[in-house]
């Protein structure tokens, strides 16, 4: 039959040819599924994939696509730095929550001053909020070595709880007749996070995740730290000779993913969403770990990734309500990107050897 | 040594890889009850003739004989079966489990477990090679759990025993006693296929050597009848000169340039030896050789060296400064090198490039960077150059450190530790794995270091890298060291009984 058989050195063609295999073969399975459930296939597949970019309301759509990305990009370039390091980070998604609610929280407690330093400092704030949440299951690894996985993880559940006190208790909108859901930055031009071209969804966190992707690049090919970082997370021991010190290693990385989560949790509350509310959580921070994964863990993979990530997001919606596909078959979708990219990564460090003769 | 009638012939094997031909047109044989080497360079087929002699790999062409019938073993079980056993360099035992658990397990139909212990006992005392059924692997030293896989091996009564380089785990002592087991073996009318590059066990032990370079035979002789040197220089193709010593000169220093005392540390490897109570100083241009059989703090002692691993700033000095609790990069700033024994995955990162293992520890000594940014232009060209000067064969530096050749790959990171203008050296087992040239070339290198007036420390299983490098001679043993001796006038056996320590070595009494 066949046999796999391990390459002398990671194959450069297939380390990008295999997000690509992944993302037909999602569209292969997708379409099953979507036939499945009594759906025209070709329709759902080009609704996800073909409408958004080219269709009818590509205008409004493809704006639509950065908003979607930008967070999306932003928490996984912080991510793949820690995964690249062997340090798993699968709590984005609180500390995204918490950067939204320093974020705004600072810019509310200012309301309604108007100052060109207010949205500065609720940048700050963003990102300090969830480079604050990241440190506990940082601290938590170094001084105590507990799981970072279950901590971040467990501590998504706590921000979703400050997230619910937040909306409906000290940052309730206090002229919103009692609604939860706080002030909305619409109201609040200091502290708004607009399209810096009208329509266009180019928001101040897109721009920020463009900067990302670039910094972590230069970072990742060119600075010592990202070679310690590559090292760490392949050669843990290489890494100890090569004196790179564990424990800052992981405050670190945390670090950089919390800070960055939080940021786009800030500008997600201050643009697109517009006020903190209770379902302000929409997931981006555990899509996140798709896309970094399917980007390859490289900050232009990632770039790209996170694009394709939105359009499903973006297609997936149009799909719901022009299809009436049920949203949890487009979870299901999204699932079985990363699945398959897992599946098919094999083939950058293993090649598929078929056996002549006998057959065993 | 009575020959009797030809048990295996090989005629004609090939056996090509991707861009290399491991053996081309092989051709030699066996007689029963021959001890017969198999000669070589790293690279040049051994590993893989006898691996399709045990049913491991399938040669291309030619065919193998044995008894005078076709012999085409498609698996080791295969290869049992026919009469043939091999015993690896790496052991394959369960440290948690006892001797009899451990046979056992490489049987196909054990018997029950008392009778199986009571085979083991009694075929262990016949050969000599005491063993207690009942111990956990894990207690066993290296020298023990190699007989627990001779004696797996001759549980199956057979005809032809390969030997992969069994002597590398094992003290002068414990060599004496597996050649008598060998002897024995042969005696009695069993081939050994002895693979080995000591040339001096070669012609102590083996009645015929077939020498292979690049895959092909490129002679056979009679290792008693000709001398090492000769036997070297048909293995390499070339002639060896043996390394040369500058004059030692006084550098005028006060304080020896590394000095450790008392020098205690828990192991932070799993299954590790604790140092215990270490003192030592080496001055200058001084090569301190320390020896011991493998799991005896040898790693751990180069990790508190090196600076992996910490300990009270007192117990390592540098020129009188206390540096015990600096870490690795601190003691490269202040001129320390280090090797470990370990080349993939703690020397080297496996799948980076040998330019990024470069960087790896050249960093700071080389000044790859500037403001934490790193120089890559400047990183190639001292990659290129360690290569060319070392001789590393590699399509590139590109290329990922685990597609080298484990003497390629050694030979590259001798040569970035040693390329560093360092102060003090600390080295785990320099020449593993290389071939006889390569190993002469790094101990010049060595020796070239410390005239230039570094302080330098080998460690190794090798003696013959110790008694060429070093000036004075230590041995480790269960995590301590014995008061280091001047090189020169050890007799081998006085070495034995350093590498041995106080509790010795349970010698065989059945002869």
């Amino acid at each position: 039959m066949f046999t796999l058989e391990k390459r002398p050195s990671p194959s450069q063609f297939w380390i990008w040819a295999t997000p690509v295999l992944a993302v037909a073969l999602t569209m292969l399975a997708g379409g099953g599924l979507f036939a499945l459930l009594g759906k025209n296939p070709v329709d759902a597949i080009r609704t996800i994939f073909w409408d958004p970019l080219f269709g009818e309301f590509a205008f409004y759509l493809r704006g639509q696509l950065l908003v979607k990305a930008g967070p999306l990009i932003l928490i996984a370039v912080g991510l793949s730095l820690g995964f690249r390091a062997g340090i798993w980070n699968i709590g984005a998604e609180g500390q995204y929550i918490m950067g939204a609610i320093f974020g705004a929280g600072v810019g509310l407690a200012m309301f309604p001053t108007e100052s060109r330093w207010i949205f500065p400092v609720m940048i700050v704030a963003g990102a300090f909020g969830g480079w604050l949440w990241a440190m506990i299951p940082a601290i938590l690894k170094t001084r105590f070595n507990t799981n970072e996985i279950l901590v971040s993880l467990m501590l998504v559940y706590v921000a979703q709880t400050i997230l619910s006190k937040a909306a409906t208790g000290f940052l309730r909108n206090p002229e919103g007749m009692g609604f939860p859901g706080s002030r909305n930055f619409s109201s609040f031009p200091a502290a708004r996070n607009t399209d810096l071209i009208a329509g266009s969804g180019m928001h101040w966190g897109v721009v920020a995740a463009f900067i990302t992707v670039i910094a972590a690049y230069v970072l990742l090919q060119r600075h010592i730290l990202g070679f310690q970082i590559k090292l760490a997370g392949q050669a843990p021991r290489a890494a100890r000779f090569a004196g790179v010190a564990p424990t800052r290693l992981v405050v670190m990385c945390l670090g950089i993913s919390g800070a960055l989560a939080g940021l786009a949790g800030m500008f997600e509350v201050t643009g697109p969403a517009g006020q903190v509310t209770i379902d302000f959580a929409s997931g981006y921070g555990f899509t996140a770990i798709i896309v970094a994964f399917l980007g390859r863990l490289n900050p232009l993979g990632i770039l790209l990734a996170g694009l394709v990530m939105a359009l499903t997001y973006v297609g997936g919606e149009m799909a719901s309500t022009n299809l009436g596909l049920p949203s949890a078959a487009i979870q299901a979708f999204q699932g079985m990107l990363l699945f398959f990219l897992l599946a098919v990564d094999l083939l950058s460090n293993y090649r598929i050897r078929f056996l002549k003769g006998r057959a065993v | 040594m009575t020959t009797g009638t030809e048990l295996l012939r090989i005629d004609g094997v090939t056996k090509a890889y991707p861009g290399v031909v491991a053996n081309d047109n092989v051709s030699f044989a066996i007689q029963t009850g021959e001890v017969h080497a198999l000669l070589g360079e790293n690279g040049a087929g051994k590993s893989t003739l006898v691996k399709m002699i045990y049913g491991l790999v399938k040669p291309d062409s030619g065919t193998m004989r044995l008894h005078g019938q076709p012999y085409a073993p498609s698996q080791p079980s295969a290869a049992r079966t026919a009469g043939v056993a091999m015993v690896f360099q790496h052991f394959s035992l369960f440290e948690a489990l006892n001797v009899a658990e451990n046979v056992a397990l490489g049987m196909e139909n054990p018997p029950p477990m008392r009778e199986l212990a009571a085979r083991i006992k009694s075929v262990s005392e016949e050969y000599g090679l005491p063993l207690d059924p009942a111990r956990m692997v894990g207690d066993l030293s290296a020298g023990e759990r190699q007989r627990v896989e001779i004696v797996r091996c001759l549980l199956q009564d057979p005809k032809l025993l390969i030997m992969d380089e069994p002597t590398s785990v094992l003290t002068p002592q414990e060599v004496d006693i597996l050649f008598k087991t060998l002897r024995q073996l042969a005696a009695e009318g069993t081939a050994i296929l002895y693979i080995s590059h000591k040339l001096e066990e070669i012609r102590a032990l083996c009645d015929e050597a077939t020498i292979l370079r690049r895959g092909k035979v490129v002679g056979t002789c009679t290792p008693r009848d000709v001398s090492a040197k000769e036997m070297a220089e048909l293995m390499v193709g070339a002639v060896l000169t043996p390394p040369a010593r500058a004059a030692s000169r006084d550098w005028g220093d006060a304080t020896p340039a590394l000095e450790v005392t008392g020098l205690s540390a828990p192991s932070p490897i799993p299954f590790g030896t604790s140092l215990k109570d270490i003192s030592f100083s080496v001055d200058r241009g001084e090569v301190l050789g320390i020896a011991g059989v493998a799991g005896n703090g040898q790693d751990e002692l180069l990790l508190a060296l090196s600076g992996e691993l910490r300990g009270a700033a007192g117990m390592v000095k540098h020129k009188g400064a206390p540096i015990g609790d600096t870490g690795p990069n601190a003691r490269r700033a202040m001129g320390f090198v280090a090797a470990p024994e370990d080349r993939l995955g703690h020397a080297a990162a496996p799948d980076m490039s040998l330019v990024e293992n470069a960087l790896l520890s050249g960093t700071i000594r080389k000044g790859l960077t500037r403001k934490g940014f790193i120089n890559w232009g400047a990183t190639k060209a001292w990659a290129a150059e360690i290569v060319a000067q070392y001789d590393v064969r590699t399509p590139g530096t590109w290329v990922a450190a685990r597609a080298l050749s484990g003497g390629n790959l050694q030979k590259f990171l001798m040569g970035r530790e040693l390329s560093q203008a360092p102060e003090v050296v600390i080295i785990n087992q320099p020449t593993w794995g290389v071939d006889a040239a390569a190993a002469a070339f790094i101990r010049q290198e060595i020796l070239n270091r410390a005239s230039d007036g570094a302080a330098v420390v080998v460690i190794s299983q090798d003696l013959d890298d110790l008694l060429v490098v070093s000036d004075r001679f230590a041995a480790l043993n269960e995590g301590r060291l014995t008061p280091p001796r001047p090189t020169k006038g050890l007799t081998v056996e006085e070495i034995g009984l350093m590498m041995g320590g106080a509790h010795g070595m349970e010698v065989a009494h059945n002869g």
